[in-house]
């Protein structure tokens, strides 16, 4: 008896494994493309959470729908498209370059060469202000006398 | 002087940025759809669900179609707005019940009062998606031809309601 139950108990953690989210597709091949794509689109509830990651309600609908276009046979252009043309250019994380989006897109790298120019600028400015002076004869001796002294040390 | 002005000017030129993002809602994306086909659907009725309805069957008139649930709380401050809206008779209002048990709506509409000339049942929110809808209550106003003109996210407001939905339905009124 005792060891019958020792043997149910050894059994016990075949129970335990932790169930699967409610919403996973039987097929993981397509499972794994639909998270892959969700994370590239923006859960519109939550603003800052992918559509993979987001636990609203649209979220879990826009994942069912992904899914089942997925399943229709639509490319995953196709499905964005499909979510732009509701949701619009929101919905993608990584915002198409139009010309709308040109300053969000260059901006930082006008940025950066503004800034690149100002700082050459200043370089250059501040060498002319600093002549390089030549040495007289006497301190271009004392000079080397100091140096070649810290040598022998 | 240059010292001083350069970063006087960066820093009024910065505070302008903040300043017009303050009064910016991130929560007001705009639709896509706007000037676009009113998506077609065909929904049951909520009172009558063998009945159905689609955006077919009101071509030719200027409505509105108010997405709305009875979990939604601020549904319920937009309410009342729509109560008046409807004693007024001054455009139709379909309701689009969203994600929402039909005996919980009708208790909600039993209780507040129902401005809608009639309510559908979207149970599953397919038609919400087909529609952009990202949050309840949203209000599309739709022209004779069908086309979205306008969309409100969010709750009305009677200041909306006056300023921009009210004017948008007399414009659409007059158009063919």
């Amino acid at each position: 008896m005792r060891r019958i139950f020792i043997l149910l108990l050894c059994l016990m953690p075949l129970f335990a494994y932790a169930g699967e989210a409610k919403d996973m597709a039987t097929d993981q091949v397509l499972e794994k493309r639909m998270i892959g794509l969700a994370e590239k689109l923006r859960c519109l509830v939550c603003q800052n959470e992918s559509l993979a990651s987001s636990h609203a309600e649209l979220a879990a609908d826009l994942r069912r729908e992904v899914r089942e276009l997925m399943t229709k046979g639509m490319s995953d252009q196709e499905i964005k498209d499909y979510l732009v043309a509701r949701y619009g250019d929101f919905v993608l994380y990584e915002p198409p370059v139009k010309s709308y989006t040109l300053l969000l897109w260059f901006g930082p790298f006008a940025l950066l060469l503004v800034g690149l120019a100002l700082l050459l600028v200043q370089l250059r400015k501040r060498r002319s202000a600093m002549p390089e002076v030549a040495l007289s004869s006497e301190a271009q001796q004392r000079a080397s006398a100091l140096l070649n002294n810290e040598k022998d040390n | 002087m240059m010292r001083f002005i350069l970063p006087f000017v960066v820093f009024v030129v910065l505070a302008g940025f903040l300043y017009v993002g303050l009064s910016l809602d991130p929560r007001d994306v705009p639709s896509p759809l706007i000037g676009k086909a009113a998506p077609a659907f065909n929904l049951p009725e909520l009172y009558n669900p063998t009945k159905k309805f689609s955006p077919e069957d009101v071509k030719g008139k200027v409505w509105l179609l108010n997405v709305w649930a009875s979990w939604c709380a601020s549904c319920k401050d937009e309410h009342p707005i729509l109560v008046e809206l409807a004693r007024k008779n001054i455009v139709p209002v379909y309701g689009l019940d969203y994600k929402d048990k039909r005996s919980d709506a009708e208790n909600t509409l039993r209780s507040a009062g129902d401005p809608y000339t009639l309510v559908l049942s979207d149970t599953d929110g397919r038609v919400g998606i087909d529609y952009g809808v990202y949050g309840v209550p949203e209000t599309y106003v739709i022209d004779k031809q069908g086309i979205i003109q306008y969309k409100q996210t969010g709750p009305i407001t009677h200041r909306n309601l006056r300023e921009k939905i009210l004017p948008m339905v007399a414009k659409l009124e007059k158009l063919p």
